[in-house]
């Protein structure tokens, strides 16, 4: 049984007894959602670790993760519920041609709206969910969906219930955790943000990020991790148009560890360098003038 | 609520001494240009009481979390924890201001006592209006105009439309005819009603919003006698219709999207004159513009938008900075559109070296030194 985490200090160790290094911000912001029933609302480059946050948090309260991917344009549809149409008008018709009397039909109207053909998505298996720990449910980049959506979802996250017009109100038993992402591409409105704690994640120190390279590709060995760590860093200092997030670094690290190298040279990390930088512009900028200042910066680690 | 284990006995007590300190932060915050809502602090308070008030990072973290909303705020916050907490905190709880530097005496033309013209224009009957000098008045150039024209103009920019060219949604809307698609659902639910046979048919056709529109507004020295028209331009757009953003770019780039955001224009003015701390500064375009494209163009917010540069192209850095940043927005905007108010100048050519390097890159290269010009800038944007 999942039970409310005591201190931060504590949300940290969980947090990396199930593969995640946090700071103490970021616990901080996890232990006040948990015991506050707060959304988290965390905003931050792309490849931080947002989205891995809600993951491991599930693994940790013993919940399904729920997961709505945000786009323009969904609805409640999409988010909510919907009915399934075509499978009630199947109902309706079978049932006409098997019951030719009239107190078969009669029936119908009630049957026909039963939880049988309801299509639950992602909001409503969040607050009618049945299972076993504590559900938490990522709502991923918010910033993609309209501001119409926004409205919606700002109504069910103050209430935590829905009416269903046909069945009646559902709200929810357990409270789920709920973990909302932003990349930032827009402005989310006020009103969203303000019933939510919020969270920049920023890039981790250097330590840190080795911390999560020993974690997340432990083949590879602790020189080269040190070095593409430090590396990493290095980039992220050169104002490249992407800098490199976590992901990259531990794509990298385990790119470099199936080559089967086992510290960084000029060769190696001009043939990788794909895994890390994803522009053109950033790949030249390395190679003509960061490649030595690189090397010669983690050569010594 | 929260748990009793290990909490001093005398628990109102302390809880109201936290919620004191925890208001009067919240005031140097407010102090200090944050706009923290009450409800905020609530949450504050207890954040406070739930991690508690004995470690600083604690105290730290439970008031980022909670007061902050955007990661523009984490530098003032900072500097606020630092005065509060760590600087006067033996002092008790004495509110401290810090004083925001502004340089711009003052972007509004109705208060008179600033401007010389205002005394010789102002005091005198109001003029009626006639036809033929307001037409002379939009094509003149701001910059030969009197206090008293120019403020006349600024009403005139106030009331310009910005109707807005629109992009195709993928959200769905109702559709009466033919061309649209078959809505399933919702004519199954139609057939409901008649027995289950389809008799209605519901279609659907996809929506349209309207583009988002982007304006950097140069503020640097050579752009002054231009720069309050402009200002009084990202007005009119924030208000006037929906998803507009406005930056100004000099030495630094600020976001003023939220300052014009008051219909009052005169308040809307005063509060993003107070924000921007680079009235009349250098031009670092280039690097201003890099820092638009990291922080907020590439990854958003001029992605199919439409981008609207206000500036004479002067620019200290290097050009390369600019034609490289330049390329970079090309790429993600739908129209790219530079007002430049020089442009009107008899026998310009686009020598200043940051528009030399940046043209390639516009689809629209227009002129910004009068109404008229504006207004077309409003007709290009409609288009």
């Amino acid at each position: 049984m999942f039970t409310n985490p005591e201190s931060p200090t504590a949300v940290s160790e969980s947090l990396s007894e199930h593969g995640y290094l946090s700071d103490a911000g970021l616990t901080t912001a996890v232990f006040l959602a948990m015991t506050m029933n707060r959304p988290l609302f965390l905003e931050g480059d792309p490849g931080v670790g947002k989205t891995e946050l809600a993951k491991v948090l599930s693994t940790w309260t013993g919940g399904d993760l729920i997961r709505l991917q945000c786009y323009e344009g969904i609805d409640s549809a999409q988010a909510l519920y919907e009915w399934d149409y075509p499978k009630q008008l199947l109902h309706l018709r079978a049932s006409e041609l098997l019951a030719k009397d009239e107190t078969a039909g009669a029936a119908k109207e009630s049957e026909l709206y039963s939880e049988k053909f309801l299509i639950r998505r992602p909001l409503l298996q969040a607050l009618d969910y049945q299972g076993a720990g504590i559900p938490v449910l990522l709502i991923d980049e918010i910033d993609r969906a309209d501001d119409e959506f926004e409205a919606f979802l700002l109504e069910i996250l103050s209430e935590f219930s829905v009416t269903i017009p046909e069945l009646g109100q559902i709200s929810a038993k357990k409270l789920p955790l709920v973990v909302i992402t932003s990349n930032r591409t827009r402005d989310v409105h006020d009103a969203l943000k303000r019933r939510c704690l919020y969270h920049w994640i920023s890039h981790p120190t250097l330590e840190r990020e080795i911390d999560i390279l020993k974690l997340k590709a432990p083949d590879v060995g602790e020189v080269l991790s040190r070095q593409v760590a430090g590396a990493v860093q290095q980039m992220r200092s050169f104002g490249l148009f992407k800098p490199p997030g976590v992901a990259e670094t531990i794509d990298w690290a385990t790119a470099l560890g199936k080559l089967g190298e086992a510290k960084l040279t000029e060769e190696s990390l001009g043939a990788t360098l794909g895994a890390v930088l994803k522009y053109r512009e950033d790949q030249e900028r390395v190679v003509s003038q960061g490649l030595g200042i690189i090397l010669s910066a983690v050569s010594d680690v | 609520m929260f748990d009793s284990a290990g909490r001093p006995e005398n628990r109102a007590e302390v809880q109201n001494s936290v919620s004191t300190i925890a208001i009067g932060f919240a005031r140097v915050l407010r102090g200090s240009g944050l706009s923290i809502p009450v409800s905020r602090v609530m949450l504050f308070v207890e954040a406070l009481r739930l991690s508690g008030i004995d470690k600083r990072s604690s105290v730290y973290w439970s008031g980022r979390v909670t007061l902050l909303q955007d990661p523009e705020e984490i530098l003032i916050y900072n500097h606020a924890f630092a005065v509060f907490w760590e600087g006067q905190r033996s002092k008790g709880i004495e509110v401290v201001m810090p004083p925001i530097t502004v340089t711009l005496a003052t972007d509004d033309p109705s208060q008179e006592s600033i401007d010389n013209d205002a005394e010789t224009n102002s005091p005198g009957p109001k003029v009626a209006v006639r036809f033929s000098r307001i037409e002379t008045l939009k094509a003149k150039d701001f910059s030969d105009c009197s206090s008293g024209e120019l403020r006349e103009l600024h009403q005139l920019i106030g009331n310009l439309k910005f109707s807005s060219s629109r992009r195709a949604s993928l959200r769905k809307r109702d559709a009466k005819k033919n061309n649209k698609k078959l809505n399933v659902s919702k004519s199954v639910r139609k057939a409901f009603e008649t027995d289950g046979e389809p008799v209605y048919l519901k279609y659907s056709r996809k929506d349209t919003r309207p583009r988002r529109l982007v304006l950097l507004l140069d503020v640097s020295g050579s752009m002054e006698p231009y720069a309050r028209a402009l200002i009084r331009l990202a007005h009119a757009a924030v208000v006037g219709r929906a998803d507009v953003e406005a930056f100004t770019v000099g030495t630094r780039l600020t976001r003023i999207t939220r300052e014009l955001a008051s219909r009052d224009p005169d308040a809307a003015l005063r509060s993003a004159a107070d924000s921007v701390r680079d009235w009349s500064g250098g031009t670092r375009l280039g690097a201003t513009l890099t820092e638009f494209n990291n922080e907020w163009g590439i990854r958003g917010y001029a992605r199919g938008a439409l981008l609207v540069i206000l500036s004479d192209g002067w620019d200290r850095g290097s050009p390369d900075v600019l034609r490289t940043q330049m390329e970079r927005l090309q790429r993600v905007t739908h129209r790219l559109i530079w007002v430049n108010p020089l442009k009107y100048t008899p026998g310009y050519a686009p020598l200043a070296q940051g528009m030399a390097a940046a043209l390639p890159y516009t689809d629209e290269f227009i002129e910004g030194h009068s109404f008229d010009s504006l207004e077309r800038l409003t007709e290009i944007i409609a288009s």
